[in-house]
């Protein structure tokens, strides 16, 4: 344990036996292998800097291109907005499809039925062609009387339709992840707060979806990765303004993909760095209580209690 | 509601899941203040029982009452109306109950499991709560865990920790469902004081057991069901040492 040598206790009386230093166990086939990779990796990097396809000129010249970094921003945006409205969506389709109501449960199951099983090209091309398909939405008692109409045109930018259309597809998936990470809780918590006393809906929030979230964080963070690229797709609907479609038709006006397409990389794995470590932290906080093993502060102070110092 | 009569009764609670009968027709009475072990091999229905009377199963025949109100019903006339789960829950409020697995909530610590429910459920205050909470571990003397988290605990000082979570809600029923099967057997000891101390203090308590001594010690009376029915039921020092009949005579001389 790390917090092993934080803790090692003081004041010990002469009579107890030394501490042990041992020698630590030799790993030469570690070593090994790491010379191995290290040389691989310098061919690699050595053959990326001095192979002209690459054009690192080119590259650093459009890297921080305004129209990049502005389109780079707006991958961003499609992500966050993409991704608030499929977990939103998901936590409540997944929480409907456990829920006692078979009403809930059913139109749960028919949405995730038909979002997941077609292929989010698809449904965005179609979220593109809604305009087209539906030109007005009419309000009121079908086929008596309509007291509003919506002029679907003018209603939704083709930038909102890539956000719906992103999102529905995601909150199917999230649904899913959700509902995993609920079963994962045990039966007892949901008993143990019933028998409290405490509400379904309290019972849920309070006790099991806090729980849940140490199943459900990871496959999210997942799929958060995967929907910053996926917001490449979004071409479908068609909205040319996010990273992957800005860069290709730059590449298209200068003949030279190769470089472009290693901006829109760097870009893409700046901003799934970032998540990493984001996740990294949501993880830590969420694993409160799941494992035995004691802070590093928790450890000192019982080492200090029982020196029979008080806390 | 009233102060007289039972706290708890029971009329011939069937409960069936399926075509499996689980209770067939139990009918008891615990009063006020008292506490009654309820003994008996395993797939008895003795667990079932106890989770019919907070209503965490719905009874299939009969009528439970606690406190003199129907359990899970509404009856008008001759007829029974489901309840409403925000009712149910209102029911389940005055009723405490600890769990074989203790069942503490492992994202919070035992503070926390404790004062959660005076919180959300009866809208105390954070403050008195965490004042109630803390009393409610000195109690069980554990007001040096507050901090730590469920995990961090011995199997004996978590189900401290349950009981104490139940206390906190001021139930007028204390339901115990093998509180200390799941625990090592140096562990039963600081568990069994806790509630004896509960019973004591006049606390009306229904204990699911294999532990004969508690018992024959704390126990007002002693009721062993065999099969879903009670078979025998008396003074639990009648019953146990005098047990009239076969089965019983069987189970205790395995048990004993």
């Amino acid at each position: 344990m790390a917090a092993a040598d934080a803790g090692a206790p003081v004041g010990r009386s002469s009579d107890q036996p030394e501490l042990i230093k041992a020698i630590p166990l030799r790993r030469p086939g570690r070593w090994i292998s790491a010379a191995i990779i290290l040389i691989a990796l310098f061919l690699f990097v050595y053959g990326v800097f001095t192979n002209s396809a690459y054009d690192w000129s080119t590259f650093g010249h459009y890297l921080f291109d305004q129209r990049v970094s502005q389109a780079a921003g707006i991958t961003v945006l499609l992500t966050a907005l993409a991704m608030f409205f499929g977990v939103v969506l998901g936590v409540l389709f997944a929480v409907m499809r456990l829920s006692p109501n078979p009403v809930l449960k059913w139109v749960s199951w028919g949405y995730l039925w038909f979002f997941r099983g077609t292929p989010v090209y698809v449904q965005l091309v179609f979220w593109g062609l809604l305009v087209v398909i539906y030109k007005q939405i009419d309000f009121g008692i079908p086929f008596v009387h309509q007291f509003a109409h919506v002029d679907t045109k003018g209603f939704f930018t083709v930038f909102w339709l890539a956000v719906i259309g992103l999102s529905l597809n995601e909150s199917a998936y999230m649904a899913e992840i959700v509902r995993a990470g609920i079963t994962s809780v045990d039966e007892g918590q949901h008993e143990a707060a019933t028998a409290l006393g405490m509400s379904w809906t309290q019972t849920m929030l309070r006790i099991v979806l806090p729980q849940a979230m140490r199943v459900i964080i990871p496959p999210t963070g997942n799929e958060l990765i995967s929907m910053l690229k996926t917001t490449s797709l979004v071409t479908a609907v068609p909205y040319s303004y996010e990273l992957y479609s800005r860069t290709r038709d730059i590449s298209v006006e200068t003949f030279n993909p190769v470089p472009l397409l290693l901006v829109a990389s760097a870009w893409y794995l700046f901003f799934t760095s970032i998540l990493m470590v984001g996740q990294f932290y949501l993880e830590r906080y969420f694993a409160r209580g799941a494992s035995r093993t004691m802070s590093a502060r928790q450890l000192r102070a019982l080492a200090h209690a029982q020196r029979g110092g008080h806390l | 509601m009233s102060d007289s009569g039972p706290m708890v009764k029971a009329e011939g609670v069937c409960k069936y899941f399926g075509a499996l009968e689980v209770l067939k027709g139990i009918s008891l009475s615990v009063d006020r203040g008292d506490v009654m072990c309820l003994i008996g091999p395993s797939g008895s229905g003795k667990s079932t029982f106890l989770r019919c009377i907070n209503h965490l199963e719905q009874v299939s025949a009969g009528r439970l009452f606690v406190d003199g109100e129907l359990v899970g019903y509404h009856q008008r006339g001759d007829r029974l109306y489901e309840m409403h789960p925000r009712e149910a829950a209102r029911q389940r409020r005055d009723i405490g109950m600890v769990f074989q697995r203790f069942n503490l909530f492992p994202h919070r610590t035992a503070l926390e499991n404790i004062i959660e429910a005076p919180i959300r459920v009866k809208r105390l205050s954070k403050r008195v709560a965490t004042e109630q909470g803390k009393e409610l571990l000195a109690q069980v003397g554990l007001s040096d865990k507050a901090k730590a988290y469920p995990a961090q605990l011995s199997g004996g000082q978590q189900q401290r920790v349950a009981i104490a979570r139940a206390l906190a809600m001021q139930p007028k029923l204390m339901l115990f469902d093998e509180p200390t099967s799941a625990l090592d057997p140096e562990l039963v000891g600081e568990v069994l004081d806790v509630m004896k101390q509960l019973a004591v203090g006049g606390m009306t308590m229904i204990v699911v057991t294999h532990e004969m001594g508690f018992a024959r010690e704390v126990a007002d009376s002693l009721v062993f069901m065999d099969e879903g029915v009670v078979v025998e039921a008396g003074q639990p020092r009648e019953v146990l040492s005098n047990p009239r009949h076969e089965r019983t005579k069987a189970f205790l001389s395995k048990v004993l």
